[in-house]
């Protein structure tokens, strides 16, 4: 009597794990996504991990309003049945190797059915590598590290416009300002030496010089420095008309607070992204860098449209901050994850990652101001396109460059504080 | 010399000053117990959060902050103590080491899920904006954190050589039990030792957020820095720390400004090995 009972409650315990396992595989498509949560890159991190929530629930609740963004008009993925999409967010801790470990717990451990992340370009590189050997798409919406895509890679997508078409912005942009009576020629270049500032300041070097252009000075530190004194010095010293920032957030702090200690300012500064977008920079040191240029693809907008409905949306999973240009990247790399994944009609990473190919979007249907989003073999966005902003009161960035999508004209020289 | 090689090197002594400050406690700790607080960098961080939290509940700058903060970070460091370090310290040395460094982690994410990941600061002209002698840029926040540095040096280092207090610490650490048979109580001395260490490092935290930024993670930048001034002072030696931050300073400016920033921490480190290498001990530090 009692064996039987046992064994009663046994079968039930596994029939309801059969049926629980059953349901779960069929309803949510689990994607997973690595993020910097910790470390000193964690506040971009978090504000991207609000940015994948909103997109989350912007696709899973399918409450509509949002124009022609894919995915928004009915709940869950119409594709499969309408399944809800379930994230797991991993921590890659600000390191390649915890990034990576990251990466093969949640395809080995989660049974994700596809990642994206994973915000530095170093990690990126190391965790999409997992994912190419497992089999596993990788989208990423926003590391600009050149040789992400030159690896041979057939599993990994980059949404993003990368270093080489934001070195041919800045470039039109200072022929434009020259144009205009401002110097520009002696150009100095101040980057982190990690993957993404060492790659994007060769990048953006070799553009220049094969446009007649050089680059007068290069300062490379190392990242998370506990000091920025000698650099600014040197700037100070050489006197450049141009310097071009590389930097994530907490030297990009560093290196308003110094210059204005040791009394410099160049005649321009161009940002380029990263630190100086994170919204933590501007609120503790944006009043320092008025008149700081950057570069863009994204845009608040009117009252109303759709990206101005998901910055509300957003604000509420971000405490209070609004979309930056890097957290929207991230989200719209998202969407493009999830359109794939919905015209798969399938989980499985080979019909995804097939999708993912033949991915065609239109600008109307995206939140970005890209062209387009189209991948061509190495798995780069060939419609990404950006612009130049700049922030001319310390506390909002506003596009100035190029004039069709200015909304009023770059301000010179730089302000400062 | 350029002005601005004479800048750089300015530049260098205040900023090894700071460095000076914030390794004073850790190697206070060390002299007196032999314990390796790894989570000195996130007292502090811990600091630089208190001088934040007056700063924006009563609009004070670090003058009444830095007190603040010294004061709370000392109650952190008695409560650290009695709940962790005396049992800890029964243990073998891999427990000392794995339980601070815990409790690094513990208050790195302690602060970080109460104030967020964002990074925070100070407004730059709390402490008075930059002077200008003979065209050398001097910045009165790092100026009051140079002068501080120097006063706690000289402070503790009075304190642990002319005072009853102090020599009863010394002896403390010389050998807790004949310590014990003269009526020292050991528990009590140590408990003296990790307040003053962690007022000390509270401190320090405070002035430094006045021109560094303020995160969960500052710990980790700073905390290194910390351990490398200390091993080049000599483990134990208050002034000893003081000189071999001024050194770090000047040599990662002068590095950073000649050779290249890239560069400046393997000059500075390659010289620390040679240096060890010859005088393992450090600087001031007794064998």
């Amino acid at each position: 009597m009692r064996l039987k009972h046992i064994a009663g409650l046994l079968s039930a315990a596994a029939m309801s794990v059969a049926l629980a396992g059953g349901a779960s595989a069929q309803q949510a498509v689990k994607i997973g996504v690595v993020f910097p949560l910790s470390g000193n890159a964690a506040s971009a991190g978090v504000h991207g991990k609000a940015a994948i929530e909103t997109a989350v629930e912007i696709i899973n609740t399918g409450s509509g309003g949002l124009g022609n963004l894919p995915l928004t008009s009915n709940a869950g993925l119409k594709g499969l049945g309408g399944a809800k999409i379930e994230v797991v967010f991993a921590d890659n801790q600000g390191s390649p190797a915890v990034g990576q470990n990251q990466a093969l717990r949640l395809i080995t451990e989660e049974k994700v059915v596809a990642l994206a992340g994973a915000y530095q370009s170093g990690i990126t590189l190391t965790a999409s590598a997992i994912a190419e050997k497992y089999g596993i798409p990788f989208v990423n919406g926003e590391s600009v590290a050149a040789n992400l895509t030159e690896r041979g890679f057939k599993w990994f997508f980059r949404v993003t416009p990368v270093a080489s078409d934001f070195a041919k912005i800045y470039l039109e942009f200072l022929k434009d300002m020259k144009a205009g009576g401002i110097k520009t020629d002696n150009v100095a270049i101040v980057h982190e030496n990690t993957e993404y500032g060492t790659s994007v300041a060769s990048v953006i070097t070799s553009v220049f010089k094969e446009n007649g252009l050089s680059i007068a000075l290069d300062i490379p530190y190392a990242a998370n420095t506990t000091d920025v004194q000698s650099q600014v010095l040197q700037l100070k010293d050489k006197k450049p008309d141009v310097v071009i920032m590389v930097s994530y957030t907490s030297d990009a702090i560093l290196y308003a607070k110094t210059m204005q200690a040791l009394d410099y300012k160049p005649p321009m500064i161009i940002a380029d992204n990263s630190g100086f977008s994170d919204p933590s920079f501007i609120k503790t040191a944006g009043k320092l860098t008025q008149g700081l240029f950057n570069r863009s693809s994204f845009a608040i907008g009117a009252k109303g449209t759709p990206t101005f409905l998901i910055n509300e949306m957003y604000k509420k999973k971000s405490g209070g901050d609004d979309l930056d240009d890097t957290a929207a990247r991230q989200m719209q790399g998202f969407f493009v994850l999830a359109e794939a994944i919905d015209r798969a009609g399938s989980t499985d990473p080979a019909k995804i990652q097939a999708a993912l190919k033949a991915t065609d979007l239109k600008p109307d249907q995206l939140i970005m101001g890209y062209k387009g989003v189209k991948f061509d073999d190495k798995g780069q966005n060939v419609l990404a396109a950006g612009l130049v902003i700049q922030l001319q009161d310390g506390e909002n960035y506003v596009p100035v460059w190029p004039k069709q999508l200015a909304k009023t004209a770059p301000a010179l020289p730089y302000k400062g504080w | 010399m350029s002005s601005i090689l004479v800048q750089v090197i300015v530049g260098g002594l205040l900023l090894g000053a700071v460095y000076a400050l914030f390794s004073s406690g850790l190697t206070l700790i060390w002299g007196m117990m032999n314990v390796v607080n790894f989570a000195h960098g996130d007292f502090v961080m811990l600091g630089m959060y208190v001088a934040f939290m007056v700063w924006t509940l009563l609009g004070v700058g670090p003058f009444v902050g830095a007190p603040v903060a010294a004061l709370v970070l000392a109650t952190v460091g008695v409560i650290v103590y009695f709940g962790l370090i005396r049992s800890v310290m029964k243990g073998p040395m891999l427990a000392q080491i794995l339980g601070t460094f815990g409790l690094a982690l513990l208050l790195r994410y302690s602060v970080f899920w109460a104030f967020g990941a964002n990074f925070l600061t100070l407004p730059g002209d709390l402490v008075g904006g930059t002077y200008d002698v003979l065209g050398i840029k001097l910045q009165a926040s790092r100026l009051l954190a140079g002068v501080v540095a120097l006063l706690v040096t000289l402070g503790l280092h009075l304190l642990l050589t002319r005072t009853s207090l102090g020599s009863k610490m010394l002896a403390v650490s010389e050998d807790a039990t004949a310590a014990q048979l003269m009526g020292i109580r050991p528990d009590s001395m140590q408990a003296i030792a990790w307040a003053i260490a962690a007022g000390a490092t509270g401190l320090a935290g405070a002035l430094i957020a006045t021109f560094f930024y303020i995160a969960p993670t500052v710990g980790e930048t700073l905390g290194i820095v910390a351990f490398v001034t200390v091993s080049l002072g000599g483990f134990g030696s208050v002034p000893g720390a003081l000189v071999a931050g001024l050194l770090i300073g000047v040599i990662e400016s002068v590095s950073a400004y000649w050779i290249g920033a890239v560069y400046k921490d393997i000059v500075v480190y390659s010289l620390f090995l040679c240096f060890l290498w010859f005088r393992p001990q450090g600087l001031m530090g007794k064998m």
